[in-house]
């Protein structure tokens, strides 16, 4: 049993990241219908693992599904963080929280939906359009008068999205009745309280959530990025801890009685399907690549390179940081976003700073600078940590499992010392790592160093 | 010189100040830098000649006094404004972004004017398709003219010293600058090294029509291509004037060899 299942799990964790390695070979296939025949492939092959059992022994058995949401969405927040650390170099630990407060945000939409109530969604919706146009519109102001100091700034930005959360709120709460007539009697459920319009207001909850997670990634770095590295770093962990604390006092001291606090909350509808997983998946990848192969990820690049050089450079460094740092963010809100409607309940143990350290973890352990590192280390590291070890050592007696927080942190030495670049380094694969436009550029004129060297004097 | 003094100075430093808490690294320093010059800014170690160049470029602020670029005032700018207008630097000690390739440390410096907005870039659309191949087409005839194409996709760290040294040159002139700042281009460079740096240095002039101030310790260096000196030390101009003027300039001596060795080797 114990040698059937460690196998088992090997093999799983290497099909997956086969897979990650396929989804991203065929992404980078030139024509359209090959990479639409990839997409489809890819979902495919694991809902049909999904589906697949021979008599007892299902291939992905409901504990590996679960698993497998939990690699997608700490694959998200890893990626995300691996834009703001990797990519722009920017040490942060506030990414947990951003995941926390989009698990939050996303299970408070559908959970007032799900009980036949508007509002949530209403609020929530017109509070992160409302939001966006209010930073939007304050920027194009303060472009107007330069000079201005980032404090102040602040204070302007944080004042319109508070004016914009207010009439959201009275709007939201307006327009409730005009929905409410949709959802019917209990006896006799209308549209709304289908399965359908349940998926509808569950994705755009996940939207919602991102935002939301960006909007306030962008009030908080706004001020806090001028600081240093360092100094960075602490800031960040601050805003983790405030993030946790809010949760816990989530039916006190806000209001949100659905929270019920350092309880948890439960009753979130499980509407997390690997169709939506996959697809948020892949657009978090698709958004990724473009956002990194682009003038405005190279900027972010040089960023982390040399700051000094940077400036000198023309590039707008505060821009570029809070850009990268409000696109991690909106990732982590999607990624907890569908952890909450994939595992029903949430509790502010999940989202204590410590644990915030796992996807600081994923992302060193699959190398800094390499989304492909990022995606595969997620994949390794949970079915490694919460399937494997736990299983196995669970085995061995009921205390057996609390062995796993020392064997790990012995496996991540052992990387570190033996591989300090992480498992990939910044090797992409495939579609992430496809530079065509310079592949285009004519290949005759390549000369080795020397000839060049060798022409020049 | 007589003309090019009366006429517009391009850069225009005008009394400026810069104090490191009660310390000035510079001291009313005036300097007008006339269109199409080449212009080395000298001087003794600690003179306060980087401090200049950072003070240009914005990297740190004039405490007193005033910088004009054409003809807006660009002290109390951010640094990447200042580029963006046209005045692009090299610094003393290498900094290329060193882990990226030569191409993306070019088209870097396209950056501000890539012609694509983000959320081109994010949806990939025509536009974003168009330019990008644009830019990476500019970038590599860009590359080309500094002999660069052959090493486009290397990693900047790996390359040698000299390389580096163009690579960066590069870098600053993809920028798109009217001036350009050297901040001792020929530090670490063997004489061969030097003697084409000093070519490169006249090319980019000519072909990019630009107005270069350089800080430089090799006089060979100096005394070869500047056509108009200005000596610093301790943050202050002491002298200024052609090399030849400069060469037979007692305080000038004085201030790199000491007041002793100065008298002894004029007598």
């Amino acid at each position: 049993m114990e040698l059937g299942y460690l196998f088992s799990t090997i093999v799983k964790m290497a099909a997956l990241v086969a897979w990650i390695y396929g989804l991203l070979w065929g992404l980078n296939r030139k024509l359209l219908w090959q990479k639409a025949l990839t997409v489809i492939l890819a979902f495919g092959v694991i809902q049909g693992a999904f589906l697949l059992s021979f008599g007892d022994f299902a291939v992905f058995s409901g504990f590996d599904q679960g698993l497998l949401f939990q690699a997608v969405s700490m694959a998200m927040v890893a990626v995300g963080l691996n834009v703001i650390y990797g990519f722009n170099g920017q040490f942060s630990l506030a990414q947990w929280g951003f995941y926390g407060i989009g698990a939050y945000v996303a299970a408070d939409i559908t959970w007032w939906w799900s009980s036949g109530n508007a509002s949530g969604l209403l609020v929530a919706g017109i509070g992160v359009i409302l939001g966006g146009l209010a930073i939007a519109l304050v920027g194009r102001l303060l472009r107007l008068k330069r000079g201005i100091p980032v404090l102040s700034a602040f204070t302007f930005y944080l004042i319109a999205v508070v004016a914009a959360g207010a009439v959201a709120m009275y709007l939201g709460h307006a327009l409730v009745p005009l929905v409410q007539a949709g959802f019917g009697t209990k006896a006799a459920p209308g549209i709304l309280a289908s399965a359908a319009a349940q998926q509808v207001v569950f994705i755009l909850a996940v939207v919602i959530a991102g935002a939301f997670a960006a909007e306030i990634s962008f009030l908080f770095g706004l001020p806090v990025l001028t600081l240093g590295s360092d100094y960075f770093g602490i800031a960040t962990l601050g805003f983790a801890i405030v993030v946790q604390t809010l949760m816990v006092n989530s039916d006190t001291i806000l209001p949100f009685p659905e929270m019920k606090g350092g309880r948890g909350m439960i009753g979130i509808p499980r509407l997390t399907t690997w169709a939506t997983a996959f697809i948020f998946l892949l657009l978090v990848i698709i958004l990724v690549r473009n956002f990194v192969k682009s003038s405005t990820g190279r900027a972010t690049l040089s960023v982390r390179e040399d700051e000094t050089a940077a400036r000198a450079m023309g590039i707008d460094i505060a821009q570029s940081k809070l850009l990268s740092f409000v696109l991690g963010s909106f990732l982590a809100g999607i990624g907890g976003a569908l952890y909450a409607h994939y595992i029903g309940f949430l509790s502010p143990s999940m989202f204590s700073f410590i644990a915030g350290f796992n996807p600081l973890i994923i992302v060193v352990f699959g190398g800094l600078g390499s989304i492909t590192g990022s995606l595969a280390a997620s994949v390794a590291w949970i079915f490694f940590l919460e399937g494997f070890l736990r299983v196995l050592l669970g085995q061995m007696g009921t205390e057996a499992p609390t062995w796993r927080f020392v064997l790990y942190p012995i496996a991540l030495l052992l990387l570190m010392l033996m591989r300090p670049q992480g498992l990939l380094g910044t090797v992409e694969w495939g579609f992430l790592k496809a530079d065509r436009l310079l592949k285009k550029v004519k290949p005759a004129d390549a000369k080795t160093p020397a000839a060049v060297q060798k022409e020049n004097s | 010189m007589a003309d090019t003094q009366t006429a517009r100075p391009v850069l225009d430093l005008r009394e400026v100040t810069k104090f490191f808490g009660g310390l000035s690294a510079v001291k009313g320093l005036s300097l007008a830098l006339p269109r199409g010059a080449l212009w080395g800014l000298i001087g003794p170690n600690g003179a306060g000649k980087t401090t200049v160049f950072n003070l240009i470029t914005g990297l740190i602020k004039v405490s007193e006094g005033e910088i004009i670029f054409g003809d807006e005032r660009i002290d109390g700018l951010e640094p990447y404004e200042i580029t963006r207008m046209g005045v692009a630097r090299t610094f003393q000690n290498i900094r290329l972004f060193s882990n990226l390739s030569v191409l993306d440390n070019v088209r870097i410096a396209y950056h501000p004017h890539a012609g694509y907005s983000f959320g081109d870039s994010m949806l990939r659309t025509r536009r974003f398709t168009a330019k990008e191949k644009e830019l990476t087409d500019q970038a590599m005839e860009f590359l080309s003219i500094f002999k660069l194409q052959g090493i486009a996709e290397e990693t900047a760290r790996n390359l040698p010293y000299g390389e580096q040294r163009r690579v960066e040159i590069a870098r600053a002139l993809a920028c798109n600058p009217q001036v350009l700042l050297l901040d001792e281009p020929a530090a670490g460079m063997n004489p061969r090294e030097i003697q084409e740096l000093m070519d490169l240095i006249h090319f980019i002039r000519d072909r990019f029509k630009l107005t270069i101030l350089l800080i430089e310790h090799q006089m060979r260096v100096v005394m070869g291509i500047c056509e108009y000196l200005t000596v610093m030390d301790f943050g202050e101009v002491i002298a200024r004037g052609t090399p030849k003027e400069i060469q037979g300039n007692q305080k000038v001596v004085e201030a790199y060899l000491g007041k002793g060795v100065a008298s002894s080797a004029a007598g």
